[in-house]
């Protein structure tokens, strides 16, 4: 190796370029085995996972936009595994194991820093709660405790923990595991693995209808052409609705506006997570130093990507009582996803009317964490043509059975 | 902010407002006669189109009162 750090043509080391391209730029083929619609990270893992677990790579993730451009590009980043129900504790901690090891798996840096999370308390009613859910995580093996005021201040010192605030801190429920990534890098680590593997990943190619026989789909239109289909999975998130529409399949799904904002950067002052319910705001601090906040949707539904400016104001109004030194720092930029809501809060995957469409929706506020899990569980589903273990209480069914998976009252805040 | 044209009140700012989903929904005749799947659609299905949604809205922090507004889901613009 020639040592260029000295002699005539000393220069600095150098990290070596970044590629121009991670991935290729294809044009689609006629037909693939499988057709992804949908480049956000869930498309992406589950192309992923089809050519590492199973061998499936003559397949076609089509987005309509550029890859990861909508909520892929638009969440705040949060990884956490600490739900009520067994149901949701399966998929979510299967997910954030298969985080602990990704940066490896993909060859790739995602920034995955497991810098835990706090979910405040704030009434009796939610400090039952907390302890309640604390108590479930343990049993499905997920890390979990209940810590009171004091040690909410030693993990977290800026939080206000005093007694003379509107909702005073009681406690929170603690996930040491839990955790942050870069969304953009976990994205480009699963499309150049995909790439690698061989699937085609074809941007600016919107779905815009199905070519089906009796109760299969043969193919998709696009705009850029039509593209034969031996089977058809849905990873279209907030877009959804305008698929399954056309289908002609009901989805019990809404669509809303969620917004998110950031500070201007700022020296490291918040070493976790801190997520309230009650006061209704989350917050956690960037790898650069932006202090990353968010909190529920806009009330009414939304495909336009942004939202309300007061629903921003009431986040910064309770990001300020719970973290009084945040009262000085500048609000940098704003923006909005589109995310699918459904009635439980829980995802909907699965089988659908049609024999060889798949549905993979409903991750509404929270589906990023889900990314490197949900991407294993479809892609299994899809290969065996039979859901996942994971997967299977989520299905369409459950709004006909009755068992649903319901996440909204106990399972700490959204996202 | 956004106005919302109140039918009794006239224009007024967002936050006055309380969003209802979407109009129309009524309520089963024969509820007694409804299967299972006919119940989850009363119940858990809406419509989710991208354009004009007919809604219910309520100026609850004014009149009170309910009406109904058809407003572009991709525009967020009132149309009527
Ligand atoms: C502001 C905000 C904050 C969030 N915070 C968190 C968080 O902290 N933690 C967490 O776990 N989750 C969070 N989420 C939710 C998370 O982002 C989503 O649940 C998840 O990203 C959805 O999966 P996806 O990445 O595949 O979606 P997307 O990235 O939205 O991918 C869907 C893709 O489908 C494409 N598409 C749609 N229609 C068509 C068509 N007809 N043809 C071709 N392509 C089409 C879209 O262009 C899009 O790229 C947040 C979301 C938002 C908006
Ligand atoms: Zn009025």
């Amino acid at each position: 190796m020639t040592d260029t750090t000295t002699g005539p043509d000393a220069r600095p080391w150098q990290p070596p370029d970044h590629p121009d391209f991670l991935w290729r730029t294809p044009e689609p083929k006629r037909s693939y085995d499988v057709v992804i619609v949908g480049g956000g990270g869930h498309g992406l893992a589950t192309a992923h996972y089809l050519a590492k677990n199973h061998g499936i790579t003559n397949v076609a993730v089509l987005e309509k936009g550029w890859l990861a451009g909508g909520n892929m590009a638009r969440n705040t980043t949060l990884i956490r595994s600490n739900y009520l129900w067994d149901e949701s504790a399966a998929i979510y901690e299967h997910s954030l194991k298969l985080w602990e090891g990704l940066e490896e798996d993909l060859g790739y840096p995602i920034l995955f820093s497991q810098r835990g999370v706090l979910n405040l308390a704030h009434t009796e009613q939610d400090v039952r709660e907390s302890l309640r859910r604390v108590e479930a995580n343990k049993l499905n093996g997920i890390d979990a405790e209940w810590i009171g005021p004091d040690e909410v201040a030693k993990i977290c010192p800026i939080v206000n923990v005093s007694s003379d605030i509107r909702y005073p801190v009681h406690g929170a429920t603690y996930q040491p595991r839990a955790g942050i990534a870069k969304h953009d890098y976990v994205a480009w680590g699963f499309a150049r693995r995909a790439d690698e593997a061989g699937i085609d990943l074809i941007q600016d190619c919107a779905v815009t209808g199905f070519t089906t026989d009796g109760d299969r789909v043969t193919g998709v239109r696009t705009t850029r052409g039509e593209i034969a289909a031996g089977k058809v999975a849905l990873c279209a998130a907030g877009h959804t609705s305008t698929l399954t529409d056309l289908l002609g399949i009901p989805v019990p799904i809404q669509s809303h506006p969620l917004q998110a904002l950031v500070s201007e950067l700022l020296e490291p002052v918040h070493p976790t997570i801190v997520m309230s319910n009650a006061v209704h705001v989350y917050v956690s601090q960037a790898h650069k130093g932006e202090l990353v906040m968010g909190a529920g949707v806009d009330s009414y539904n939304g495909y336009g990507q942004r939202g309300a400016f007061h629903i921003i104001e009431r986040q910064m109004a309770a990001a300020v009582e719970l973290f009084p030194v945040f009262a000085r720092a500048h609000l940098l930029r704003t923006w909005g996803g589109i995310v699918d809501v459904t009635a439980d809060a829980s995802p909907i995957v699965g089988r659908t009317p049609y024999e060889n469409v798949y549905l993979n929706c409903g991750w509404g506020t929270g589906g990023f964490k889900a990314t490197p899990g949900i991407g294993w569980c479809l892609a299994h589903t899809i290969a065996h043509d039979e859901p996942h273990p994971y997967v299977a209480p989520f299905g369409l069914d459950r709004f006909v059975t009755g068992a649903l998976v319901d996440e909204h009252g106990a399972a700490a805040v959204a996202h | 902010m956004q106005l919302i044209d109140c039918p009794w009140c006239g224009p007024r700012e967002e936050v006055e407002f309380h969003y209802g989903g979407q109009a129309g929904v009524a309520y089963p005749a024969a509820p007694a006669e409804l299967s299972d799947e006919e119940w989850a659609r009363f119940v858990f299905h809406r419509a989710n189109p991208k354009g004009p949604l007919h809604e219910r809205w309520s100026h609850s922090a004014g009149c009170r009162r309910w009406f109904t507004a058809v407003r572009d889901t991709a525009t967020y613009r009132f149309e009527k």
